[in-house]
């Protein structure tokens, strides 16, 4: 059996300051008050109040900022010969080692489906495997599926344990700690939290519960075939993407949602040198598909739509053979409009054909 | 030759090519002394200094900056200095709710041969600008987290409009739907507690049409992408206001669309509602009475009473009926209009400048640049084209510091000066929760101060105040520089 320990609630301030020792940052969902209260992941300070609630907005950010900088360029002119121009480069990657303590189940699958395109394709990113590497996810278990939620219609689960290294489950007003990777394994060991073994049988017991509230989830494996069947069907997706407002809110929510932008920004008119930027970028957006030549070849929201889906349950499976969903249902709660994922999926399905 | 001992501080000058520019060569060649903190861009006139290039200055450290053209009635152009009045009045009294000191911006009017003018201007703004130091920025401020009080009282009796004529109305909506592309209006959404936009095209769709206090999205921001086919749409009474505002704007063409009404008694705070909902697996019931919405989920009862619950909005709300509609069913309760301060803006009114600028700092932290506030926002006529992720121009770094997302913030409330209705839209949108809203509040209390009361989307023949000018305005007074 893994290693397995115990973490009092009280105990909690002590094991954030033990990971700090280990990691440059903790990443922690905390609360942002407001009218529309909402929980984000913060680097950990000794006594920040910690939730233990799913996060408004997923950790992603531990492994692709919203924006950070590829490199910086600087120019430099040789005095005695102005025509020669030296330009020195430095294309290090901004990587912290960090911990993400208190992520769910979704959330730490989400790094998997990031990894696959930026660790496992032909050229694997430098960037994103630097801050990859030096990641430990400490993800809690949910007691209870959400209306929102459907990890398990997409080979998920309220409990499970892909992408962490650790998994941790509340019981009572305590935490039980599971070791799932090696790092996990070498991290419990090194604590001093005292053994858990004897309540692991507990927490089974809760996540069996919580696998027991989820509605019964339909069966997706047609779906990458059905939806590509629909590409050219523009009547079917147009139904189902009238009350879209191409927001993007919902891609930059997602934990499995991964595009870029890069941008060049030069120190004034870039006489001097300048940095080259890559930011969150989303299908929804107009300018995701704007050519240099002008033309757009998504210029409605139908055909972005139409990406967004097609990409997380037809052409990602095609390439790595699995959902990039989730089934977080951020995208759902957080739709403005709340449109529904899983509705057009489930349309994609039924549709004949 | 600095006249001022002290060191120089960062104040920049955007001056017109005509007036301004030559009132400091005039300076110049008559060796007038001057300050030389500042730093001139030279632009064709005061007209084309956008509100946001102040800002842009500001934003990004500058500790002044000063604005000078033509004299009103001297313009170079005719009209160019009547509309950047307007503009940079409200820019003015936009400033503080930002928690940045309005004394850090001035316009001054300034003829060619008026050299000694200029050097008095320019001293005297360069010494105030001295006085107040270095501006302080939004980076070094301390995050401040507040939320505002949303214990208040409706104008009228807010409810869950269980007498609206729903039924008479999907008729009239089936009688029309023959001569309509579509009809806009909602539908209950992913559950009973969230309702979700509908687009009714034939009469079962119109069945599905829902009338209540989860109506929250605006419907009017589909309407400019259905020009030239005609579409119908309902309103409540906020949502007509953006109707009208675009077609004060000419967005949207009279004869193409056709509104249908009822009277609204306020929709809910969905995030305050599953605020209070917390994590559920399903709906078991939504019951409605007169004066709220009882929610059943996982078995466990939660009421939501309208006066509890109801968006900032709704309390202050003076058009519970549309105010423009080619069907209207019932009779809304009466309201006496009295004006009052929406609460997030009443929050940041009882701040000092400092706190705002920390407050602005703790929220605008966590936005995304996700721009739901922006699409969400059924004025906003770029969309596409924004400046804030164009390339061409690339107008604002991409950097995701506090700085860039303010700036957002500050683009879409000033591009919205004199057109935003207050729907709200933008606000309730933001997946994070950042109180956006106020920025436009204020702006529209700017407007409505200087501009007799004007409220943006009332009036379909009344042309917003932003788009025009008076040669003698009534509320905006000459500074004094002598
Ligand atoms: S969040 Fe909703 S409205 Fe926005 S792009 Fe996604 S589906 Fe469309
Ligand atoms: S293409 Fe769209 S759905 Fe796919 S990762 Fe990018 S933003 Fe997400
Ligand atoms: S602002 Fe007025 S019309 Fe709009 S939802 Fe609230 S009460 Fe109804
Ligand atoms: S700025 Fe906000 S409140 Fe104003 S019209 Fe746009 S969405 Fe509505
Ligand atoms: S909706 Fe909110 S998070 Fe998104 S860009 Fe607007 S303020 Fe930022």
């Amino acid at each position: 059996m893994s290693t397995i320990r115990i973490l009092a609630s009280d105990g909690l301030p002590a094991f954030l300051s033990f990971l700090s020792q280990k990691h440059q940052r903790v990443l922690v969902p905390v609360v942002k008050s407001a009218n529309k209260r909402s929980v984000i992941f913060e680097p950990w300070r000794a006594g920040m109040p910690v939730v233990l609630e799913k996060a408004t907005v997923p950790p992603k950010e531990a492994v692709l900022p919203q924006c950070e900088t590829l490199l910086t360029y600087k120019k430099s002119k040789n005095q005695e010969d102005l025509g020669d121009i030296t330009v020195s480069l430095d294309d290090t990657p901004e990587a912290l080692s960090t911990a993400i303590f208190a992520c769910r189940p979704c959330d730490a699958r989400g790094f998997r489906v990031l990894d696959r395109p930026f660790l496992n394709g032909l050229f694997p990113d430098p960037y994103y495997k630097a801050r990859r590497e030096s990641l430990t996810v400490f993800t809690i278990t949910c007691s209870s599926g959400c209306n929102t939620c459907f990890c398990h219609w997409v080979g998920g689960g309220p409990s499970s344990p892909e992408g962490s290294d650790v998994l941790m489950t509340k019981i009572e007003e305590a935490l039980m700690l599971q070791a799932i990777s090696p790092a996990g394994e070498a991290l419990l060991k090194d604590c001093d939290l005292p053994d858990g073994r004897d309540i692991f049988p507990r927490a089974e017991a809760a996540r069996k519960a919580a696998w027991a509230s989820l509605a019964p989830a339909p069966d997706l494996k047609q779906a990458p075939q059905k939806i590509a069947a629909l590409f050219g069907n523009d009547d079917f997706w147009q139904s189902q993407t009238s009350g879209c407002l191409s927001c993007g809110a919902c891609t930059y929510l997602c934990p499995a949602c991964y595009c870029f932008n890069i941008t060049d920004e030069g120190d004034g008119f870039g006489v001097h040198g300048g940095r080259r930027l890559r930011s969150w970028d989303n299908c929804m957006s107009s300018l995701f598909t704007h050519e240099a030549s002008g033309h757009n070849p998504r210029m409605l929201k139908t055909p972005r739509m139409r990406n967004r889906v097609s990409h997380k349950f037809s052409t990602y499976p095609e390439n790595w053979g699995t959902f990039s969903c989730n089934g977080c249902g951020r995208c759902i709660s957080n739709c403005p409009v709340s449109l529904d994922i899983r509705a057009i999926v489930l349309a994609a399905l039924d549709n004949a054909g | 030759m600095p006249v001022l001992n002290s060191k120089e501080l960062r104040i920049v000058g955007f001056l017109c090519n005509w007036c301004a520019y030559g009132g400091a060569d005039t300076a110049g060649v008559a060796r007038a002394g001057q300050p030389t903190d500042l730093r001139i861009i030279r632009v064709p006139c005061s007209g084309r200094v956008d509100p946001l290039f102040v800002l842009k200055a500001l934003l990004e450290g500058a500790d002044g900056v000063l604005v000078s053209g033509c004299h009103p009635r001297d313009c170079h152009y005719a009209a160019g200095n009547f509309y950047a009045r307007r503009r940079l009045e409200v820019l003015k009294r936009f400033l503080p709710v930002l928690g940045i000191d309005d004394a850090r911006f001035e316009y001054a009017w300034v003829s060619a041969s008026e050299g000694q003018r200029w050097q008095h201007v320019v001293t005297s703004f360069t010494k105030r600008i001295h006085a107040m130091g270095p501006a302080p920025h939004f980076d070094d401020a301390k995050p401040l987290l507040r939320v505002a009080d949303m214990a208040l009282t409706a104008l009228r009796p807010l409810g869950t409009a269980q007498n609206a004529a729903v039924n008479e109305l999907k008729q009239v909506i089936k009688d029309k739907l023959p001569e309509l592309n579509c009809v806009i209006g909602w539908q209950q959404g992913y559950d009973g507690a969230h309702a979700t936009p509908l687009f009714m095209k034939t009469p079962e769709d119109v069945d599905k049409l829902s009338w209540g206090p989860f109506n929250v999205m605006n419907p009017a921001v589909y309407l400019p992408l259905f020009k030239g086919k005609k579409t119908g749409v309902v309103v409540k009474g906020c949502d007509s206001r953006s109707v009208v505002e675009l077609l004060q704007e000419n967005l949207i063409k009279r004869e193409d669309v056709i509104i249908f009404a009822l009277p609204c008694e306020g929709t809910l705070d969905i995030a305050r509602v599953n605020e209070k909902l917390g994590r559920y697996t399903r709906i078991n019931a939504v019951a409605y009475d007169e004066a709220g919405v009882t929610i059943t989920a996982d078995g466990k009862e939660h009421r939501f009473c309208m006066n509890d619950f109801a968006q900032g909005k709704c309390y202050g709300c003076a058009t519970p009926m549309a105010v423009l509609a080619d069907t209207r069913l019932g009779e809304p309760h009466k309201v006496n209009p009295v004006s009052s301060v929406p609460p997030e803006l009443a929050m940041l009114d009882d701040m000092a400048l400092s706190e705002r600028m920390a407050f602005w700092r703790g929220q605008m932290e966590r936005c995304l640049r996700c721009y739901a506030c922006r699409n969400a926002c059924p004025m906003c006529v770029c969309r596409d084209y924004c400046v804030s992720d164009s390339r061409n121009p690339h107008w604002m770094s991409q950097d995701a510091d506090i700085n860039q997302k303010l700036f957002f913030q500050t683009i879409h409330a000033l591009h919205l000066s004199g057109r935003c209705t207050g729907c709200g839209e933008c606000q309730r949108a933001c997946p994070v929760g950042i109180p956006i809203l106020a920025l436009r509040q204020q702006i529209a209390r700017a407007v409505a101060q200087l501009f007799d009361d004007y409220k943006a989307g009332l009036n379909p023949a009344a042309l917003p105040p932003l788009l025009g000018y008076e040669a003698h305005e009534k509320n905006i007074h000459e500074r004094d520089w002598k």
